[in-house]
């Protein structure tokens, strides 16, 4: 065995012995509640994974660390909601709240950011101060008051039956099957596109893309407002499983920045499986150790960070 | 004419004689300098400004004067934050030289607001609606009185009510931090002592949203959940525990059962029926004095002018306070000298008649008060409100125990699992 | 940076004169190194003198004069509320202006470490918190300041072995990190509550907390660190690391150890921050996860942009227009729009002056200021 492999394996013997022997007491100990907590982690996952998957694309390619990346998870769950209250139609406040937030990104890369081109440092601190100006205002508009939007009649109420964990919410299963289907069209738009390619061509050499004829303000408007928008849908999916509030803005950001870390910039496929590794820590957490669930994450992102500082899929520069 | 010394020294004392009449008639006539601390930005922001409704609601039923003095109110602002509270109140003191500060309205505020109130013995500072139990319980000040109960003796009747619903094992949902800790407290040394178990307690990280993993703690063996939530959280979790296939009944904090809940959509509606909870006040409450608050309230701040429908628990608490500080002013006849010590015996001794009851402060200078044991019901409607089971008076704030063996509510005390 | 320059730098004084030096420009004669020739080489001064004259201007005197004159003339509430903290708070933002403007790494976790800090000595010293273990100040203050510089360089370690834009997320997570772990853990950091009553101590019969004797003690040390900033920035260290931030890999081609001098740079801007903590946690007589949380993190963000990021001033300057505006905000807006008005504020500055209010003072006096020679006989100061 060489000894990139015996890294290797040493790697997932000192990771994957703790998780497996936990594991074990686990199912033991109560199993309906070790399967429930899968269930909830993998659930919670696919909504970290709808919003990172969109800040891992316009970092990926455009370099920027959109901080209003929260803020604008909010503006889509609001818009959202309130077009739920009013039209009553939850596939309506789902487009309303991509459109809204797409908007509002498409306005912010080409009102904003494409005359700071190449000055990353400055485009970042932008978006800081969009974040205070944008989340002071939804709290000017809406209020510090919680926001809990309604599930839509076809996916209320729990699904009965089922061996072992009884009973499960079927719009958290809803969540997954949302993750599914965004991260399958994600994929097909990167891989199976002309957009897409430009895109991961970017990714990997911006200078070229344009040295190669492309737009490449065009594709920086479109990724832009691609990743805002799933932000958006990320809202409203959020504003019925966890309530909207000033502060939901933050906490997404940090999961967002946390997933993208330990997943890998740029990566889609990393974001999944950072989303997967935080979801799943922060159910594990809650429900096991409740005090420190916060502190398993902050754990995992610093060994991350110390041995593999570009994620998991991270590419080397 | 002419210039003599005589003449010198007659316009000099007429001079200084009219000086000291004017002086004086000025002085009669200086304003007492309220400051008004409410937390106007962040999460509590529609709290305060409805508290700040009513102390200005206490002002105005006596007509903006006190003791023959005008009253001016100064506001300040806070985030419930400690740091900027005392920031806040530091320039009411220091820079509008206040005479009294009425404030602040969170439970960390309150006490980073007491440990001021030490260093500035010449102000007198009344609470605003914070609730932690340390404020007057460790280490109080001689200057810091809180004619509002706190956290802990809101809760004070509700095990009794858990008991009498046969309710024995109870599981604790609630958020981690002070004030659910306090509340717990004043439901379990009741609910303990008459033989209640609390098997589970699950402490929710400060604003996080997601329940999943706390309803799939929740035992097959518990008879209630006693849920320490705020109004709008708690909805959510209903969401979350209804679409998790949960059926059992429900008790609620102080906060908790608050209009968001009793207009409730969800399937499980009706099993919100016969849910108990207690607090400092009751909308269905029937007594004369409170209605006639109720009705004071709403003349002045009707619903399109921006107040609530109906006086919050805020409104309540920080009318209250400057009801007492008003009331101990015309006692004392506004004399504020010697660092105020006449106006504060007169507060410590203040027998103050609230729209709930009587009011009297113990040796700590906090407020000795009335809980309600409140019960949803249907009304003839179908609309779900809330009718008063219980009223308790002179709660204290030692709930009953001995001073040395009370300790503060942490997350694993009080404990009978 | 050309080699004259380099040059130019490590060689202030005398001997400089003694070369001649090429200006960038070509043809235009040398008064650069006429300027390098000190002017009172002939006085009779004596030599700390000379090097006083040499280097302060009258602006300088003038300002040094107002802050030492300021608490006889100012009330208390001033001296204290106003002076006091925004020199506790332009003492974090300067280690962010160090770190960032001549760094080249925006750390969003400067608040963190000077959380670290005021967390550290209310944990070792005495408050109102039965956690704390009531260590008398001289043990307490140099741990606090020596765990939050190696929390600091642990930070930087973990931040600056990737790109540079990485370094904001990094940071903003791990000090969001650290405001989770404050608030859910009580037998260390007392959770929600924090700690009360942590004061500085009663020294040589004076209370250090009251206005005058603690708003000169921030001063003393507001001074000392910014004449440290501005010594570093010009020793053999700061030059190097500057070279970093405009091209790494020049400077790795040099024969620098790039990560080495980085690290150095966060250990440095976390013994700033660190005093900062300290000194800002005693101003507000108490610290809870509220000081750490993110609100904070950009205040200090803001704060130094606000200032400048270039000028080791800009960071008081930034830190008394916020403790201005937040003081008197509610005299003059509502209060509960604050957040707005900073925020517009942080935006307008960076999209029209990203040098900050110092830069947009320098566009100004260009613009309607005397005409200045294309070459000037005084050597280019920074304030």
């Amino acid at each position: 065995m060489t000894r990139a492999e015996r890294t290797r394996w040493l790697l997932w013997l000192l990771i994957g012995g703790p998780i497996a022997v936990f594991s074990i007491w686990a199912l033991v100990d109560n199993t309906r509640l070790y399967l429930l907590t899968l269930l909830n982690g993998l659930t919670l996952a696919s909504l970290y994974f709808i919003v990172a998957a969109g800040f891992t694309l316009v970092f990926g390619l455009m370099r920027n660390v959109n901080l209003a990346h929260g803020s604008l998870y909010l503006l889509g769950g609001y818009v959202g909601f309130t077009i739920a209250e009013k039209t009553g139609w939850w596939v309506l406040a789902m487009a309303g709240g991509f459109l809204a937030a797409a908007i509002a990104g498409l306005l912010i890369q080409v009102l904003i950011l494409r005359h700071m081109q190449g000055q990353d440092l400055r485009q970042t601190m932008v978006t800081i101060g969009l974040s205070i100006v944008i989340a002071d205002i939804l709290l000017w508009i809406f209020t510090g008051q919680v926001h809990q939007m309604e599930a839509p009649e076809w996916l209320q109420g729990p699904i009965r039956d089922i061996p072992v964990i009884r009973a499960y919410s079927a719009y958290r299963l809803s969540l997954l099957a949302f993750g599914i289907v965004i991260g399958v069209f994600l994929w097909w738009l990167l891989n199976r596109t002309r957009v897409g390619t430009m895109i991961r061509a970017g990714v990997d050499d911006r200078a070229m893309l344009s040295a190669a004829g492309v737009n490449v303000n065009l594709v920086f408007a479109i990724t832009f407002m691609l990743g805002a928008g799933l932000a958006g849908i990320g809202g409203v999916i959020g504003a019925v499983e966890l309530s909207m509030v000033p502060g939901e803005d933050t906490r997404l950001l940090l999961a967002s920045l946390v997933v993208v870390i330990v997943g890998g910039m740029g990566s889609v496929v990393g974001a999944a499986i950072g989303a997967v590794i935080l979801g799943l820590a922060e159910t594990y957490g809650l429900a096991y150790a409740p005090t420190y669930s916060v502190v398993f994450t902050f754990v995992i992102l610093v060994l991350v960070l110390a041995f593999r500082p570009r994620g998991i899929m991270g590419k080397a520069a | 004419m002419r210039v003599t010394k005589r003449f010198v020294v007659r316009s000099l004392l007429s001079a200084a004689a009219a000086m000291a009449v004017a002086g004086g008639a000025w002085a009669q006539g200086a304003p007492i300098k309220i400051g008004l601390l409410a937390t106007l930005e962040g999460p509590f922001a529609a709290g305060g400004a409805d508290g700040m409704r009513g102390a200005e609601l206490a002002v105005m039923q006596r007509g903006g004067t006190v003791a023959g003095r005008r009253i001016e109110i100064i506001k300040a602002s806070s985030n419930a934050n400690p740091d900027v509270a005392v920031n806040a109140v530091r320039k009411l003191v220091e820079q509008d030289k206040v005479d009294i500060v009425v404030g602040p309205l969170s439970g960390s505020e309150g006490i980073a607001v007491k440990n001021y109130s030490k260093t500035q013995p010449q102000v007198t500072f009344i609470n605003g609606g914070s609730g932690a139990q340390a404020t007057t319980l460790v280490d109080p000040s001689p200057n810091f009185f809180r004619f509002n109960t706190e956290g802990a003796q809101w809760m004070v009747g509700l095990g009794k009510a858990a008991i009498d619903k046969g309710y024995k094992r109870v599981m604790v949902i609630a958020e981690d931090y002070a004030f659910p800790y306090s509340q717990v407290q004043g439901f379990m040394a009741e609910f303990c002592r008459l033989g209640g178990k609390v098997p589970v307690k699950a402490w929710v990280p400060l604003g996080g949203k997601d329940y999943a993993s706390t309803i799939a703690r929740i035992p097959k063996d518990v008879d209630a959940l006693l849920v320490v939530l705020g109004g709008a959280d708690a909805v959510n979790f209903l969401n979350q525990y209804e679409a998790a296939g949960g059926d059992k009944p429900m008790m609620g904090g102080s906060i908790t059962v608050s209009q968001d809940v009793l207009n409730y959509r969800g399937k499980r509606r009706d099993s919100l029926v016969g849910t108990i909870s207690a607090g400092p006040l009751a909308d269905s409450f029937d007594g004369a004095d409170w209605r006639a608050f109720v009705a004071d309230y709403k003349k002045n701040f009707p619903v399109d002018k921006g107040g609530f429908p109906s006086p919050s628990l805020f409104a309540l608490v920080y009318y209250t306070n400057m009801k007492a500080a008003l009331d101990g002013l015309d006692a004392v006849r506004g004399d504020l000298a010697n660092n105020h010590a006449r106006y504060r015996d007169s507060l410590s001794k203040l027998e103050l008649k609230m729209p709930t009851g009587t009011v009297r402060l113990d040796s700590n200078r906090q407020a000795i008060g009335t809980t309600f044991v409140t019960e949803v019901v249907k009304d003839s409607k179908g609309e779900l409100t809330t009718r008063v089971l219980r009223k308790v008076d002179n709660v204290e704030q030692l709930l009953g125990i001995p001073r040395d063996q009370f300790k503060i509510g942490t997350r694993d005390e009080p404990s009978c699992p | 940076m050309s080699a004259a320059y380099w040059r130019r730098a490590m060689n202030t004084g005398l001997a400089a004169a003694a070369r001649p030096l090429p200006l960038p420009r070509a043809g235009v004669a040398a008064p650069v190194a006429a300027a390098a020739v000190d002017p009172y080489a002939d006085s009779d001064a004596p030599r700390w003198l000379r090097f006083l004259w040499r280097h302060l201007a009258a602006r300088h005197v003038f300002v040094l004069a107002f802050v030492l004159a300021f608490p006889f003339v100012a009330t208390s509430f001033f001296t204290f509320q106003i002076a006091a903290q925004s020199l506790a708070l332009g003492l974090i933002a300067l280690s962010l202006t160090f770190l960032g403007g001549y760094g080249g790494m925006v750390s969003l976790a400067q608040m963190t470490v000077a959380g670290i800090a005021g967390y550290v000595v209310s944990i070792l010293g005495a408050s109102a918190t039965e956690v704390s273990l009531g260590w008398p100040w001289w043990a307490a203050v140099p741990f606090a300041l020596a765990i939050a510089t190696a929390c600091a360089t642990l930070i930087g370690w973990l931040s600056v072995r990737t790109e540079g834009i990485y370094t904001i997320m990094i940071t903003l997570a791990i000090g969001v990190a650290f405001y989770y772990l404050a608030l859910q853990n009580y037998s260390l950091f007392n959770g929600f509550q924090g700690f009360q009553k942590v004061y500085p101590p009663t020294l040589l019969g004076v209370d250090w907390r009251s206005p005058m004797p603690f708003y000169f003690l921030c001063l003393a040390l507001s001074l000392a660190g910014y004449l440290w900033v501005k010594w570093l920035v010009r020793s053999p260290f700061g030059i190097a690391l500057q070279g970093v931030r405009d091209n790494p890999r020049r400077m790795a081609a040099l024969g620098f150890h790039v990560t080495a001098h980085r690290v150095a740079a966060y250990a440095v801007a976390g013994l700033i921050a660190a005093v900062g903590g300290v000194l800002f946690t005693w101003y507000n007589g108490l610290i809870s996860p509220n000081s750490v949380g993110t609100g904070w993190l950009i205040n200090v963000l803001v704060i130094a942009v606000l200032g400048g990021m270039r000028h080791p001033i800009g960071a008081f300057l930034g830190a008394v227009v916020f403790v201005l505006l937040q003081t008197f905000a509610i005299d003059i807006i509502d209060r509960e729009r604050f957040n707005l008005v900073i925020g517009v504020v942080f935006l307008a500055i960076v999209l029209f002056s990203p040098d900050g209010l110092l830069g947009l003072w320098a566009k100004l006096r260009s613009r309607f200021g005397p005409q200045q020679a294309l070459t000037s006989p005084t050597p280019r100061r920074q304030a």
